[in-house]
């Protein structure tokens, strides 16, 4: 690309990204009128709901949160075999799709399930625990437990070696350590990760939908779903969605605020002599709280893998229902993932520019963050724009998986943004002089310099975009019809008609699906790493 | 001959203003202290720096208003000189052709300039594997083999070993005779400039403050330059 023509492609990008969130934020804004927020709050059961959002993503919070702290401390103070894929497990929860860790659920806490199971043959009456607010919490604590407990860690793996010899010396007891040493390193990182978890448990579509079951523990994003597609309610739903927008909105700010840098451990530092290692209080202590973390974390995923090896499965697995699902969750999310990394690579290609020649750091970085806008908006409430947008002019269902392409695709542009960012830079930051002496522009510097440095992150970028647009529910929820099913939208219906074991098939291509996208495309596309040095 | 004439640009920090002439087959030494504005005089020449006033010629031609790679000029950098992912070969050879699609004649230039810099066993490898002197070799084999008439270089030994720096320095004296490059070396040891430079420029405060011949170091005339070799 000749240099005069730096902004085209961050133009193109952006204004295509910002049509498509302003659209539907436009859409949303004009069905105000016909609708107030008083009249909303005047509902008993809108107020209800309100209530009960911020109850069960209060609720979720806290318990992640007292569940991960003692987990942290007790990973920081133990090595056993099996701990680093531990925590890299850990790090799965966050792409899993969540309707599937939503199926391992029920498959353990269902009526039918591993529990029940387990009390049947001990004796006793089997007893249905699971839905309403009691799934709504296993399952978000599944998620985010996990999720809180690996940020936590790194805190305290960034407490210096010294301090610990020090503490060794000062005749530190465990409570001392907690108190002078962990606490510290912790309290710092705990106020974003609390308003992290709060704003995914209180936008939680999946696990609401699949595990709320009824009005009395139902939450915002569900409401706006079903106001949309059972009662057609379009202005209550947009209001609804404006509503949320509000929220996500303020707590993201908030989230801002809230955010200090982490600094990382040292790689490869040997590990910290704890004093209280060999203390008996302490090992009972982390036996314990291993075995409740685990026990509520472990079974979910081994109930996924443990159902897909059933051999009742092999007949359903033919089913052309499944195929067909399979079929369109992998167009979508092949067309997804390609335009979210097109609309990355074109914003990321212009604001680097601006940043290296033009010098203008904070007018890049405002390129970029805008890029990222969408995290404001749930998948729900940007559907909900698109279809009230749409609905004049087209049949929204015929243009369905369109309509799912494209939000999936908005949906995985800040994740593709943040893995592409810093290598795009440091390429053009090493070699945008030397291109320049030598004419290296145009196609020549995509195929002899761009392309081998940057596929593998790239890669990496469309597995994860892909991933994302496999597992989504809130879109499709909103668009799926009689023509248009995924897999997340088929395991979710199995779910809701008790059919576990058509349900265990769709989790099972779900689940290789998801993995197995990840790995060929990191894999072939990655190709092997070509080093920047 | 490479003629600056006031060429000039202003930055917040500091405001640059350099007049200069370098004939063919002499290299003319910049020295001075850092953020003088040695580093920053090259760029402009390139053209990777902005220039506000003032003339630079080649043989009568302006270059001001060409691109970088369209200016008869070949530059070899401090650092990132090289891709890392590409073999010695194509990173010689992309000085030459872009997309890597050489005649004949062209290969036959890449062999001979990776000879005349002692690379010619080590065409296959990648920048990674070679040591920090054969590194910069590859970038200065690409210089040569550019066949362009001037070449900059700016500090491109300074990372090297005494020995290794002098050898480089030597190899590039000897192809600045051979090929009669008008050459422009920035270095922060006056000791490089004695050994190998036709002329002298001391860089001062973002000018031209004193040329002359090697002489110069010597017997600085100026109470600056003075002060810059410790005298």
């Amino acid at each position: 690309m000749p240099a005069r023509w730096w902004w085209l492609p961050g133009a193109v990008s952006l204004s295509l990204i910002l049509l498509l969130i302003t659209g539907p934020i436009g859409a949303l804004l004009v069905q105000v009128p016909t609708f107030t927020f008083t009249d909303l709050l005047a509902d008993s059961y809108l107020r209800h709901v309100l209530w009960f959002s911020f109850y069960q993503a209060g609720l979720s919070t806290l318990l992640s949160l007292a569940l991960a702290i003692p987990l942290a401390r007790t990973l920081s103070r133990r090595r056993f075999p099996g701990r680093d894929l531990l925590v890299k497990l850990f790090g799965l929860s966050l792409v899993l799709p969540a309707i599937l860790a939503v199926f391992g659920i029920v498959a353990v806490h269902g009526r039918q399930g591993w529990v029940n199971q387990l009390l049947m043959a001990l004796g006793f009456e089997p007893f249905g625990y699971l839905y309403g607010l009691n799934g709504i919490l296993l399952a978000h604590i599944f998620f985010n437990m996990p999720l809180a407990a690996r940020i936590l860690l790194q805190s305290l793996e960034a407490i210096p070696d010294t301090s610990w010899r020090l503490a060794s010396q000062l005749g530190f007891r465990s409570h001392h350590l907690f108190r002078w040493l962990e606490w510290p390193a912790m309290r710092t990182a705990l106020p974003a990760l609390a308003s992290l978890i709060f704003l995914l448990c209180f936008t939680s579509f999946a696990t609401v939908m699949a595990l709320g079951g009824g009005p009395r523990s139902t939450t915002l994003e569900v409401a706006i779903y079903q106001a949309l597609r059972f009662d057609f309610d379009l202005p209550l739903a947009g209001g609804l969605a404006l509503l949320q927008l509000v929220f996500c909105g303020m707590f993201l700010l908030l989230q801002h605020g809230l955010s200090r840098p982490v600094q990382a451990a040292a790689p490869g530092r040997p590990r910290p002599d704890r004093p209280d290692r060999h203390h008996l209080s302490t090992r009972l202590m982390d036996a314990s709280v291993m075995l409740l973390c685990l026990s509520l974390f472990l079974p979910p995923l081994l109930a996924i893998v443990v159902a897909g090896i059933n051999p009742q499965l092999w007949p359903v697995l033919l089913s052309g229902e499944l195929w067909r699902a399979t079929l369109s969750s992998l167009k979508i999310a092949l067309g997804a993932g390609m335009l979210s990394v097109f609309f990355t690579l074109g914003l990321l290609s212009s604001s680097r520019y601006v940043r290296l020649h033009l010098k203008q750091t904070g007018a890049a970085a405002l390129m970029e963050s805008l890029g990222s806008i969408i995290l404001v908006m749930p998948a729900v409430v940007l559907s909900t724009g698109l279809f009230i947008l749409l609905r004049g002019l087209v049949d929204v269902f015929s243009l369905g998986t369109v309509l799912v392409l494209l939000v999936n695709a908005l949906m995985a542009l800040p994740y593709a943004l943040r893995t592409l960012l810093l290598p795009m830079e440091q390429v053009a930051r090493q070699h945008d002089r030397l291109c320049a002496s030598l004419g290296i522009t145009g196609l020549a510097r995509i195929y002899r310099v761009e392309w081998p440095l940057l596929r593998k992150p790239i890669a990496l970028a469309l597995a994860l975009a892909m991933m994302l647009s496999v597992g989504d529910l809130s879109a499709i929820a909103l668009f799926g019809s009689q023509h248009l099913q995924t897999l997340p939208w088929l395991l979710y219906q199995q779910l809701g008609n008790y059919q576990m074991t058509q349900a265990a098939a769709t989790a099972l291509v779900l689940l290789l699906l998801s993995l197995g996208l990840f790995i060929l495309i990191e894999r072939v596309l990655g190709g092997k790493h070509a080093r920047t040095r | 001959m490479l003629e600056l004439d006031k060429l000039a640009s202003r930055y917040p920090e500091q405001s640059l203003c350099f007049t200069l002439q370098i004939s063919s087959g002499q290299i003319t030494a910049l020295i001075g202290p850092s953020g003088a504005g040695k580093s920053t005089l090259l760029s402009m020449v390139a053209g990777f720096a902005k220039v506000e006033s003032g003339t630079l010629t080649f043989n009568g031609l302006s270059l001001l208003g060409l691109p970088p790679a369209e200016r008869p000029i070949t530059t070899l950098f401090q650092d990132n000189n090289l891709f890392w992912h590409m073999s010695v070969y194509q990173n010689i050879a992309i000085g030459l052709s872009p997309s890597l699609r050489l005649t004949s004649d062209q290969q036959s230039q890449v062999q001979q300039a990776a000879e005349q810099v002692g690379l010619a066993a080590l065409l296959a490898r990648k920048p990674d594997t070679l040591s920090g002197g054969q590194q910069q070799r590859v970038g200065l084999a690409r210089s040569l083999a550019r066949r362009k008439p001037v070449l900059l270089l700016d500090e491109p030994f300074s990372a090297l070993d005494p020995a290794l720096r002098f050898e480089l320095l030597g190899l590039l004296r000897q192809q600045t005779d051979a090929l009669g490059l008008a050459v422009l070396l920035v270095t922060h040891h006056p000791e490089e400039a004695v050994r190998v430079a036709d002329n002298i420029a001391f860089v001062h405060n973002g000018g031209i403050v004193e040329t002359g011949g090697r002489e110069l170091l010597s017997a600085p005339r100026t109470e600056e330059f003075k002060a810059y070799l410790g005298r």
